[in-house]
């Protein structure tokens, strides 16, 4: 029986996109295909409404919904902070997913969703009807997480969503007198891609070396240590002596925006540009329509099908997920929970388990400068008698040291992951 | 470990003993088992590689082949793809990463991902 069911998938992508499988019509509704909707064309959504339609060969029906008219890379997007880069070099259009792929792309917002009815509510388009809902709106600010802070103010960004926040820091930086006072608040974890803010800390304070000696580099870290490669990063925060300080256990009590100052449980900061990187949780709309949530921040999810625990039909991916030990929030993770939501969707539609041994793994570059570049890597194998993924004892690991050749291959790897996500 | 899960469950003695028999010989996790349990297991691993190696719908961008970089997959001999994975995952070929990552996956799952890319078109 697996066998013809096989064939016959196998069968219907031979024969092209447009030829239905029956197995993968949706139960209310058998003259028609299943109906899918995304809601979100980061890492995680666009690599999921991708890998539907490439896997069921056209079979169903795939709706993205995304705010944005570009996706923009958070990978890399701190070498255009520094000028390395610019935003184009990492923004990719969705032109492929909708052409290549035949996914329906909505630019709107998604309002509320209604699982019972199953149904999405648009701010433009109405509600939509689905199927079965995949929800990836990656992360958002804990309100009134840095008390005097507005996430949203441009004239203190964050730049942890990649766009106009990326190039308004970038702005500041390069608008800084030498001898000027850059400040990073770094929040507590977990937050989305923990070596980010450390790595930012470098190329930072490589490019104030290089073009503003006599600046100094503030580090403020709510956490006790660095959150991720440790030995690796301390190794090159001391390369900086004078200019770049790193001090754990920086707590914001209160942000005074009118006077530029930052005051901490102990101490009081005052700054040319502060990068404040507020702490968060899971995106909006996984976050507001209750859905089950763990320390009020993430999405409890089954790991074998991603959906939502206790909510059935509405699967949840990607950062806004409540990870599973030792799993990363990172768009290489988001892609991979992309994939195993896809082959968990089109096993469900065709009335079968999700596949009981989901594997996924994980790999995040770091620049340390314009060219060099050091990594972490996992394997994440699923555990039955944990009913979650653990990373796979004796495997990964870190980059002995930076290098230009793991530079060149970071580069590379950004390239090939979107078009592995959007291509 | 396992055994005191089983101890919590309603079986007879008898059938714990089969139990353990039959998973006693696999340590972790069952490649094997799952095979028979998903029909899409070899494309489903192979899909952890892709982010960084390209699949079948595109090919990987290969750094510089005359040093260490990102291989394309796609088309690949499969006993070829298989023993340098293997040598990966044994440490007896060096590498930045490949061997880090080899090391999270059993022979077996070595060789569903090699095999299946093996059968991916080069595009």
């Amino acid at each position: 029986m697996m066998r013809t069911r096989r064939h016959f998938l196998a069968s219907a992508a031979a024969l092209g996109a447009g030829l239905l499988s029956q197995p993968l019509r949706a139960a209310s509704a058998r003259s028609t295909p299943a109906r899918i909707v995304v809601v979100g064309g980061g890492f995680a959504g666009a690599t999921c409404a991708r890998y539907l339609r490439m896997w069921s060969g056209g079979a169903v029906e795939v709706t993205l919904i995304e705010r944005q008219p570009m996706f923009v890379s958070c990978p890399l997007s701190n070498l255009v902070i520094t000028g390395h880069l610019q935003l184009d070099e990492i923004s990719v259009a969705y032109r492929n997913l909708q052409q290549r792929w035949g996914v329906k792309l909505i630019r709107d917002e998604v309002l509320a969703i209604d699982p019972a009815g199953r149904q999405v509510e648009t701010r433009e388009h109405g509600r939509l009807d689905y199927d079965r809902l995949v929800i990836a709106p990656g992360i958002d600010f804990i309100a009134d997480g840095v008390p005097g802070h507005d996430p949203d103010d441009l004239r203190f960004p964050h730049a942890w969503r990649a766009g106009e926040q990326t190039v308004a820091l970038r702005q500041q930086l390069e608008a800084m007198a030498d001898g000027g006072v850059f400040a990073i608040h770094i929040p507590r974890a977990p937050f989305r891609c923990p070596p980010g803010p450390y790595e930012r800390a470098c190329v930072v304070a490589d490019y104030l070396l290089r073009h503003k000696p006599r600046s100094k580099l503030l580090v403020l870290d709510a956490n006790s240590e660095i959150q991720s490669k440790k030995a690796l990063f301390a190794a090159e925060f001391a390369r900086y002596p004078g200019l770049l300080e790193y001090r754990p256990d920086s707590s914001i009590d209160h942000f005074d925006a009118a006077n530029r100052r930052l005051e901490l449980e102990f101490d009081r900061v005052q700054a040319d540009v502060f990068n404040i990187i507020p702490p968060m949780r899971a995106g909006n709309i996984a976050h507001q329509s209750g859905l089950p949530l763990i320390n009020e921040r993430w999405v409890d999810v089954d790991w074998l099908s991603l959906e939502a625990r206790g909510v059935p039909g509405v699967h949840v991916i990607g950062d806004a997920v409540f990870p599973a030990p030792g799993m990363p929030k990172s768009g290489h993770m988001a892609n991979q929970h992309g994939k195993v939501a896809a082959a968990a969707i089109l096993n469900l539609l065709d009335g079968q388990p999700p596949n009981p041994a989901p594997v996924v793994m994980n790999t995040c570059y770091s620049f340390v400068d314009g060219e060099q570049a050091m990594h972490v890597a996992s394997v994440h194998q699923f555990d039955a008698a944990a009913g979650h993924p653990l990373p796979v004892a004796g495997a990964g690991g870190l980059s002995p040291a930076p290098s230009r050749i793991e530079g060149e291959i970071a580069r590379a790897w950004a390239r090939n992951i979107w078009a592995d996500t959007l291509g | 470990m396992r055994l005191k899960i089983f101890s919590c469950l309603p079986v007879r003695p008898s059938l714990l003993l089969l139990a353990c028999l039959g998973f006693g010989g696999l340590s972790g996790f069952s490649s094997q088992a799952t095979a028979a349990a998903d029909p899409h297991l070899a494309r489903n691993l192979a899909a952890s590689c892709t982010g960084c190696h390209g699949g079948s719908q595109h090919s990987a961008e290969s750094t510089d082949p005359t040093r260490e970089g990102i291989a394309m997959l796609a088309g690949r001999q499969a006993d070829q793809l298989l023993r340098q994975l293997i040598a990966f995952r044994r440490g007896e070929r060096s590498a930045t990463i490949m061997d880090q990552i080899s090391r999270g996956y059993d022979e077996e799952q070595l060789r569903l991902i090699a095999e299946w890319f093996a059968a991916q078109p080069r595009k």
